[in-house]
């Protein structure tokens, strides 16, 4: 199937056949999604008998269980995560911007130095960071706050950012800015008034992955929030295999799963132009 | 170089003789503020949140650490603890390093398959690149793990179908010593979108009169495969092996959801970051979680030094010899 492309000689049927194929591969890889999906508007005795996407009978009861199925309701998990989401998506483009900035147009001394460590952090795994971060934070009372999940964008952590934007940076024409220049802007007024506006295609992916890796993340969350009410979406959909036990609340977690997948999923359709040529760039891995 | 105003103000100056180190002080100020200003959050995050963690973490994994009683120095107590005693740590290795071995071929595999069978004229390309896609970007969340317990648990999907199909059904997948890390493959190559994405770049970028004349030549497509699209692709392979590699190494999330947090059944799904989350958060024992951390760093790095010193011998970059 994969060689049909190299040839010339594509029969009348082989396009047909190779959609066919095609379509055949992308149901299989939707069908987990798509049972999730029914099974979160099924009662619960049939999701373990029917192996069906489509269920009998619209209900959404799972939603409404599934919603107040915790201590706390899900209004304050989405909350939480859209609030830690937004502030980071803010923090990182700021912050990576502003760096990117004096990398790709600003000239001081070391700049190379600093330009060399920061390539270097890319390949650091969090691993390494990870306990002394914890302790850090532990000190300074930030545990069962939402700060270190969010201070650290506002610091520019994220170096992967900052390269893609280095990257886009140095693409923008240098006689834009040295125009500016001769008109008195100094490097603030660059960066704000021409830098930031010309470059809305990297800062438009850069916030669209900060908030799906943000909204996603688990282990942040799952290290630093202990108190339920300060729960993200992904820390209290792992209560439900805490707690079940019972087959009660199997319903319930499909709905409140298949729910929690929207946001992102939204983000997707929006732009998934951008996302998928910053995907084709080589540049985000997952 | 372009010259900015704040410098070539400075250049004038610098014919006057013997500036005092006050004016020196002043002038390397001006010439430095505006992009030591710029950089600023990003240097106090660089040595309070990574270069300071860091060496913590190294000096920590030298140390006995709780959290509660004062780092005690342990010298290479933890290391040798690791080495020579620690049964669970060479599980999550030998459960981390299976993972990464079927995991990557299998997925890069599909990856190139697809990314070829949508390369070029077919129709709706962008339709199902999208579908195919998706599950990498839903891949990573909590919800996908847990779906995955359920696809592959005692009565899911999977039972159901085979139950279906072939009258008789599984065990419980997820629950099963044998099976449960290859349900986590099926997941890492269910996710094989990205890799795609990044191979049909890199297929769009081979000239198509190359294969025309390797047609002339009589050719068949499976030699051209060999002799033009894989050559010629080496670099976008050894791109996705690295970053695909170094991703799996770091696998969490999956493997906490799947394995109920603790690598169950018996440590068969002891992924080497979840025991590194188990050592330091769970048991408190911070300090050899960082010598954990560190033979993490160190495994990877050996990783990508292979790849890299292999990929002479089987990386072509077309702007070689310039």
């Amino acid at each position: 199937m994969a060689f049909v492309s190299a040839t010339k000689s594509t029969g009348r049927f082989t396009p047909l056949i190779r959609h066919g194929l095609l379509i055949a591969a992308a149901f299989v890889m939707l069908y987990p999604l798509l049972w999730m999906i029914g099974s979160s508007f099924k009662p619960e005795s049939l999701i373990f008998s029917n192996p069906s996407a489509l269920p009998t009978s619209f209900s959404f009861d799972n939603y409404i269980k599934g919603w107040n199925a915790l201590r706390v309701s899900f209004t304050t998990f989405y909350k939480n995560s859209f609030i830690i989401s937004a502030l980071a998506v803010v923090g990182n483009l700021t912050a990576c911007s502003l760096t990117a900035y004096a990398f790709a147009r600003l000239e001081f001394r070391f700049k190379w130095f600093w330009f060399a460590l920061m390539m270097g952090t890319l390949m650091l795994p969090y691993h390494v960071t990870l306990v002394p971060q914890y302790i850090l934070f532990l000190n300074l009372g930030w545990v069962n706050t939402y700060l270190p999940l969010v201070v650290p964008k506002f610091l520019a952590v994220d170096s992967f950012f900052i390269f893609l934007m280095v990257q886009f940076f140095r693409g923008i024409p240098r006689e834009i800015d040295e125009a500016a220049v001769m008109d008195g802007c100094g490097p603030w007024r660059i960066y704000w008034r021409i830098m930031l506006p010309l470059s809305t295609p990297v800062l438009a992916t850069a916030a669209i992955f900060s908030f799906i890796w943000t909204y996603d993340d688990f282990l942040g969350p799952l290290i630093y929030l202990n108190d339920q009410r300060q729960w993200t979406v992904p820390l209290a959909l792992r209560a439900f295999i805490d707690s079940s036990g019972g087959e009660s609340l199997y319903g319930a977690m499909f709905a409140m799963s298949a729910l929690s997948l929207v946001p992102v999923f939204a983000v997707f359709l929006a732009f998934q132009r951008l996302i998928i040529r910053g995907v084709a760039l080589g540049a985000l891995k997952r | 170089m372009a010259t900015t105003a704040y410098e070539t103000g400075l250049d004038g100056r610098r014919l006057a003789a013997s500036p005092t180190f006050r004016e020196r002080l002043a002038r390397s100020w001006r010439r430095n503020r505006a992009g030591y200003l710029f950089l600023a959050p990003w240097l106090i995050g660089f040595f309070g949140l990574t270069l300071g963690p860091t060496i913590a973490s190294l000096y920590l994994s030298f140390t006995d650490y709780d959290l509660l009683t004062p780092a005690r120095w342990a010298g290479l107590k933890n290391y040798e603890y690791a080495f020579f005693h620690d049964q669970r740590l060479w599980r999550a290795l030998q459960v981390t390093l299976t993972y990464v071995f079927w995991s990557i071929p299998l997925k890069l595999t599909v990856a190139l398959a697809l990314a070829m069978a949508l390369d070029r004229s077919v129709r709706g390309v962008s339709v199902y690149r999208a579908i195919f896609y998706l599950p990498s970007l839903l891949g990573a969340s909590v919800a996908v793990a847990m779906l995955w317990r359920q696809i592959f648990g005692a009565d899911g999907l999977i039972n159901q179908l085979m139950m279906l199909t072939l009258g008789f059904s599984g065990p419980s997948w997820v629950t099963h010593p044998d099976y449960a890390l290859s349900t986590l493959v099926v997941l890492a190559i269910w996710q094989f979108g990205s890799p795609m994405i990044i191979f049909l770049a890199g297929l769009r970028q081979i000239p198509q009169d190359l294969y025309e004349a390797a047609a002339m030549d009589g050719a068949k497509p499976v030699r051209q495969f060999f002799k033009i699209t894989l050559p010629l692709l080496a670099p976008v392979v050894f791109f996705n092996l690295v970053f695909q590699t170094i991703e799996a190494f770091k696998a969490f999330t999956q493997a906490f959801i799947v394995s109920g947090g603790e690598g169950k059944p018996i440590d068969s799904t002891l992924f080497y970051t979840l025991y590194l989350y188990l050592e330091a958060f769970a048991n408190f024992r911070m300090g050899y979680a960082s010598a954990l951390a560190w033979l993490l760093l160190i495994i990877i790095g050996v990783f990508t030094g292979i790849a890299f010193l292999s990929s002479k011998y089987w990386v072509y970059y077309e702007d070689e010899g310039r």
